[in-house]
């Protein structure tokens, strides 16, 4: 290029630069905004119009790589089974994009800042992780949508002085209800006065163990032990031995694969722990658990999310396998499932359909319509949600035993406790 | 800053004086507190002494490789983890294979052996592919750039088995003629740990005879002296390279597989990462290059992740003390490197070397 | 792949069109068997023509028959397309035999891509019998196509590379354009251009004609400059610079300060690239100026993050609630003080070992955030959440816009002190220290004074960055500061040219810039992040935009025998 080439063209571009800087909208404005002048929208937030031939879009933020793939993949094909079921609403077919979160603060709030970019979205099926929560939630609610997280545990995101923000909710048990649970299961029911605990260092294993360590005391147990390893040991005998000094009742370890296998197996070697019941949660109920652990699992108990055996039910694992194939990998998949029927429920209550099948849906109308659900029919129960988005019923939690059978390939286990 | 304290005295040498006086006194302290309080007995520690042991064999087996690479070419294979993941991951459903077909049980020996032979080959394989396509192009290059090369190639092989053998965990079948114990001097001590321990003990010393006694060996150690020189001996040096990365793979092979009968399960496409940084730290602990070393180094390493967090941690009264069994794995590491710099084995290279 | 030279006897010619159809088959097999091919396959570049897992799976024959056409230079042409070719056939062999081996054993349970959906693509839908022959037919279609890429000129290869080269970008981070599209003109207008996430045929002919004519046209005019003219003396001067230089900082600055209002994810992305450019020339302190490897870099980063959190975080842990501004000071002090408190253990240490005992002092600053024993003061496992977002006199820093506005000036300010150190008495005294420790010593460098300096003012600015860091997220999570994120800081350095300061921002663009737009691939991002590293050093050791001393250094080397004895082994 001939130098004058270059200085037109640079300077033309600067110019234009300048131009689109001008011209551009001033930051902070929701892209829900954006069709706001559109008549009909009286809307607080901004409406999301969808014209003829269009589709509805939705999406999930969901940790649908890396080591906690399993529960994305959990929550994903559930969410994909309730879309197809719907089909459309009021003539519209139903889009589902996502994002992956990756179980940490960083991958939530990319995942959140993207959602929040895509002008016609409606509503966030998400996240897994209550971290990645933390980060994509702020970007997500200043945006306008509406979010739905199957699995989020951590009690902070429904507190209105922690990290709560308009249009959050949640079909997730929070920890405080699940750690109570075990620990009322483990103190009545197996008449442990004695227990252990040890978390792997990620913020939902050490809330979990933290809330079943005061219950359990508060019951009148005593928590011999309250340790910790890191997700990427395997070798953890010298945890063990220090356990097994005391010898407790109970063994409570609310952790993931692979460090859960490696503590469920090495247990058995270490002298002083032969008659600890061990007792896991949800991030280790995960199909193939109790294979890859080896033969001590058996008569494990894991704490988890639950969903009475029922029509409804039978019917959802039969899609399961139709469409997905196989068993759903972990245990969140009715909370995802809810969670995008109540979402697909409220959209299509509030959605105004124009004479040419328009739809103007409005944002604060949406949220509106999803914090009125009320005794909302799903698998995990009737569903009524709260103020700041507690939707769960705290009934869908259960306490299951690992058998021989499981160990063979059956799954999901039986249940022992329910609350 | 060091002219604050005279001429004489230097700014660093005090320091590290100060906190020679100052560890010895922690850790002193610590133990008396551990053992005073009477929570464990013998058993528990001798216990916890072999399963560091074993431990240790295993880091001592993946830091043998790292150390010959080191020794050579002077770089490190920081994807030698990878090497030991591809071995044990791509065993693992052999193995599984055997179980079902009852081999494993029926002929544990011959068995065990095949897996061994197999991951060996695959590492191997893995280790030949890595050093003809990412390191022999950079032999003359700055080192930070194999370096870089390595971290690459890290990824590029942990990410690669993902994509070959998916996501999910698996985990090797139990062989029953290794499970119970044996009894030594009144402990009861798993029969899994001491073949552990025997086999790298012995491997060690067959590379060590091979290295110190053979002509390829000595071809070896030429090469790591001098390579100008070794090439005017007539030394092929490129085939002692690659013999030294073939080496390495299968000693990582055998790893991955006596990981795998100690510790069956989490055997998935990051499974090497750690264990390769925790080799590496064996190595440079023992002195790296250095092949006794390499096997000292793993086993002291295996034993302070064992020992430290009860016998040190607890006593000081720290919460969570296994989770930091790490923090004393590598703050042994730099006090090592701080009093004795070139290692608990190492010879003082010369200055221009390290 | 060493070239084949002189006369090719015909043995030498089968045996080139094997190797190469061999090793072409390989990478395409090996795309297969990592999964790539059959996940990219719905991912379409140009709608309902290609797709990114076709693009995938056609590199391996193409580089056959391109390699074989260049191994048999002396060959006529028409031989050349012949084994070009035959080499791509061969290529389709490795997938063919593994596909029938499927059949017989399964180890499809072993091989988790090798599933019935690869079986379909590779077979073109039409069963295992039937679709070997096309697909032995589409590869050595692929091979004679890259036989007959090395017909082109110079410039017309350059044409198609970058043609093709432009529509991939397009059509990969499309999302982008689209969004900017619909924002400034209609959603009409993005869909005459893209349908979904892929180019519609048309545009991309005209995407790529235009790409080739333009970059066919200025090479043409390049040449015939080249031969005509001689050099004329600059006459466009303002102040002391050239115009056309000023022009082009100018150009990359309006650039800088414009591009992120056009897309807020671009913002946020680019604000994650500023934090790691910071980094990254902080950390170019210790290892490209001083040579100190420091591979525990992510803990100052921590210790800035830390610090923010604990002093203006506004849950029960924090004690103080200070304004970001406040902390923002004390984060970077802190990061300098442990920065060289750190340095003091190792100031005896040199190359490898320094590598390693950094590397554990990272992992040791994230289990002691991360431990039960520190939680009451620093979160432990739960962190630190409800960090305030900083601001002025009403102005609150919430956006990503606005946080990459910081970050802009944290990188101006980082680059400034890097120039100008380099350029001191600092700067020459740390260079010496690098090329010899002993010879910089007996020229009267105190050396822990020196050395300390580096490890310092290194540290500021990742203690920095780690302030904006905890802000912008609002939380922070021991998690986050893993050895990845030194890993990442020192490749970028390295990738973009070591010691160059628009290297580190280049470097920092394509390792963290890329994987966080690709995001969509997440699956494959490690794996794609992984080769180009490789890819990159074994083709460019020098780095994007090296700098001219390291440039020399590394030519020379090239030539020169042994690695470890050269100066510029920084590491050693």
């Amino acid at each position: 290029m001939s130098k004058k080439a270059f200085t037109t063209l640079a300077l033309l571009v600067i110019t234009s630069l300048v131009l689109v800087a001008c011209g551009a909208p001033s930051s902070p404005t929701t892209p829900g905004e954006a069709p706001s002048a559109e008549a009909g929208c009286s809307d607080a937030i901004g409406c999301v119009e969808v014209g003829p031939g269009e589709s509805l879009e939705i999406a999930y933020a969901l940790t649908v790589s890396g080591a906690t793939a399993f529960l994305g993949e959990d929550s994903r094909g559930a969410i994909e089974i309730a879309v197809a079921e719907w089909g459309e609403i009021h003539g519209h077919a139903i889009a589902l994009s996502g994002e992956d979160t990756g179980c940490n603060i960083e991958g939530g709030q990319a995942a959140g800042v993207r959602l929040a970019a895509q002008p016609n979205l409606l509503a966030v099926i998400g996240t897994n992780c209550s971290s990645e929560a933390v980060g994509g939630l702020p970007a997500i609610s200043e945006a306008g949508l509406l979010m739905c997280s199957p699995s989020n545990t951590a009690p902070g995101l429904t507190d209105p002085n922690e990290n709560w923000a308009p249009g959050y909710f949640r079909t997730a048990h929070n920890d405080l209800f699940q750690g109570r649970v075990a620990a009322e299961f483990a103190y009545n029911e197996l008449g442990a006065r004695t227990a252990a605990t040890i978390h792997d260092g990620s913020p939902y294993a050490e809330q979990l163990q933290a809330v079943f360590a005061s219950v359990f005391a508060e019951l009148g147990g005593t928590v011999t032990f309250q340790g910790a390893v890191n997700e990427n040991d395997t070798d953890m005998r010298a945890i063990l031995t220090s356990i097994a000094a005391d010898s407790p009742d109970a063994l409570y370890y609310p952790i993931f694969e692979p460090a859960g296998n490696f503590i469920t197996a090495q247990s058995s070697e270490i002298s002083g722990l032969e008659d600890t019941v061990l007792m896991g949660a949800d991030g280790l109920f995960a199909d193939g658990f109790p294979g890859r652990s080896g033969p001590n699992s058996v008569g494990m108990y894991l704490s988890g999310p639950y969903v009475a055996a029922g029509s409804a039910y039978d019917d959802f694992l039969g899609k399961w396998a139709d469409q997905i194939g196989g068993v759903p990998p972990s245990g969140f998949h009715a909370h995802a499932y809810d969670c995008t029927n109540m979402v697909l429920t409220a959209i299509q209550s509030v959605a105004q359909v124009g004479a040419d099948g328009t739809l103007l849906i409005g944002r604060q109308a949406l949220r509106d319509a999803m914090s009125a659900t009320s005794g909302f029919a799903g698998l995990t129960g009737n569903l009524t949600c709260n103020e700041y988005g507690d939707c769960a019923t705290g009934e869908a939690l259960a306490v299951f035993e690992i058998t021989q059978a499981e160990l063979d390939g059956n799954w999901p286990p039986p249940v022992v406790y329910q609350p | 800053m060091g002219r604050f304290f005279g001429r004489r005295i230097n700014f660093g040498d005090l320091v590290v004086q100060l906190l020679q006086v100052v560890v010895l006194v922690i850790v002193v302290v610590a133990l008396y507190n551990t053992i005073t309080t009477g929570r464990y007995t013998s058993r528990h520690w001798v216990s916890l002494i072999f399963a560091g042991l074993a431990q240790g064999s295993i880091y001592a087996l993946i830091a043998l490789g790292y150390t010959m690479v080191y020794g050579i070419l002077r770089m490190i294979n920081f994807a030698h983890g990878e090497v030991y993941m591809a071995g044990a991951f791509s065993t693992v459903f052999l193995a599984q294979h055997f179980a079902s077909n009852g081999f494993l049980n029926a002929q544990p020996v011959l068995a065990i052996t095949v897996l061994i032979l197999f991951a060996a080959l695959v590492s191997m394989a893995v280790a030949f592919l890595l050093e003809r396509i990412a390191y022999r192009p950079l032999r003359n290059a700055p080192r930070l750039i194999p370096l870089i090369t390595a971290i690459g190639a890290s990824f590029t092989l942990q990410y690669t088995f993902r994509g070959f053998y998916g996501t999910q965990f698996r985990s090797y079948p139990e062989v029953t003629a290794l499970r119970g114990t044996v009894s030594l001097f009144g402990y009861s001590i798993p029969i899994v740990q001491l073949v552990v321990l025997a086999a790298a003990v012995v491997l060690m010393f067959v590379l060590y005879w091979y290295v110190e006694r053979t002509k390829a060996g000595k071809a070896m150690r030429a090469v790591s002296e001098d390579k100008a020189v070794a090439r005017l001996m007539g030394i092929d040096i490129d085939k002692v390279i690659v013999t030294t990365f073939l080496i390495g793979g299968a000693l990582a092979g055998a790893a991955g597989v006596f990981n795998g009968l100690y510790r069956p399960q989490g055997v998935y496409y990051f499974m090497g990462f750690f264990p390769g940084v925790k080799a590496f730290t064996a190595a440079v602990l023992g002195g790296i290059g250095n092949i006794p070393g390499a096997m000292v180094g793993g086993l002291v390493l295996g034993m302070l992740e064992s020992l430290g967090p009860n016998a040190i941690l607890e006593g000081l009264g720290i919460p969570g003390a296994n989770q930091l069994k790490d923090v004393i794995a590598f703050t042994f590491l730099v006090l090592i490197l701080i009093f004795r710099p070139q290692g608990i084995f190492g010879e003082r290279l010369r200055e221009k070397k390290v | 792949m060493s070239e084949a030279r002189n006369n090719t006897a015909p043995s030498s010619v089968w045996k080139s069109v094997l190797r190469f159809g061999l090793v072409g088959g390989a990478i395409a097999l090996y795309f297969c068997m990592v999964g790539m091919v059959a996940a990219f396959d719905q991912r379409f570049l140009v709608a309902g023509q290609l797709t990114l897992g076709d693009l995938v799976l056609y590199v391996g024959p193409f580089l056959a028959g391109l390699s074989t056409a260049r191994a048999l230079a002396d060959r006529t042409a028409w031989q050349r397309l012949l084994f070009g070719l035959l080499a791509g056939a061969v290529a389709a062999l490795p997938s063919i035999l593994i596909m029938l081996f499927s059949q017989q054993v399964n180890i499809g349970a072993v091989f988790v891509s090798l599933s019935s959906p690869l079986i379909n693509i590779l077979t073109f839908g039409r069963g295992l019998p039937d679709g070997l022959p096309l697909l032995v037919g589409v590869f050595g279609l692929l091979g004679l196509l890259g036989a007959a890429y090395t017909f082109l000129s110079q410039q017309a290869r350059n044409a198609v590379n970058l043609a093709l080269l432009v529509i991939v970008t397009v059509a990969l981070f499309s999302d982008i354009p689209i969004r900017v599209i619909e924002k400034y003109f209609s959603a009409r207008v993005a869909r005459a251009i893209f349908q979904g996430n892929a180019l519609l045929p048309l545009s991309a002919v005209v995407l790529s004609l235009l790409t080739v004519g333009l970059s066919y046209f200025g090479s043409l005019r390049a040449a015939k400059k080249k031969v005509g003219e001689s050099k004329k003396p600059e006459r466009l001067i303002l102040g002391r610079y050239p115009i056309n230089q000023v022009l082009s900082w100018a150009l990359v600055i309006a650039f800088l300060l414009v591009l992120p209002q056009t897309d807020r994810v671009l913002a946020h992305v680019m604000m994650f690239i500023g934090l790691y450019v910071m980094m990254g020339l902080g950390l170019n302190i210790e290892v490209g100026f001083a040579g100190l490897l420091d591979l525990g870099y992510v803990a100052i980063f921590a210790f800035g993050a830390y610090t923010i959190g604990i002093l203006t975080t506004q849950a029960a842990i924090g004690t103080f609630g200070l304004s970001f501004w406040v902390a923002l000071p004390i984060a970077v002090i802190v990061g300098v003080v442990f920065g060289a408190l750190l340095g003091i253990p190792v100031l005896r240490m040199r190359g490898d070992y320094l590598a390693i005992v950094t590397l554990g002092f990272g992992e040791i600053i994230r289990l002691l955030a991360l431990s039960d024993w520190l939680s009451p003061l620093v979160g432990g496992a739960q962190g630190i959440v409800r960090i305030p977002s900083p601001s002025i006199a009403g102005f609150d820093i919430n956006s990503p816009e606005r946080y990459y506005y910081l970050v802009l000036i944290g990188v101006a300010l980082t680059a400034f002190l890097a120039v100008r150190l380099r350029d001191s008495r600092l700067g020459r005294q740390w260079m010496a220290m690098r090329e010899d420790e002993d010879v910089a010593q007996s020229m009267g460098i105190d050396l822990v004074q020196t050395k300390l300096l580096a490890f310092a003012i290194g540290s500021a600015s990742a203690g920095f960055a780690g302030a904006i860091f905890a802000a912008r997220l609002g939380g922070i999570f021991p998690h986050s500061f893993s050895l990845i994120i030194s890993i990442t800081v020192l490749s970028a350095i390295i990738i973009g040219g070591f010691g160059s300061i628009p290297g580190v921002i280049v470097g920092a663009a394509v390792l963290v810039g890329l994987p966080e737009l690709l995001r969509e691939f997440n699956e494959y991002r490690f794996l794609i992040y992984g080769i180009l590293l490789v890819v990159m050093m074994l083709t460019r050791p020098a780095g994007l935009l090296p700098t001219d001393t390291f440039k020399r250094e590394l030519e020379s080397l090239e030539e020169g025998d042994e690695g470890m004895n050269n100066p510029v082994s920084a590491g050693g």
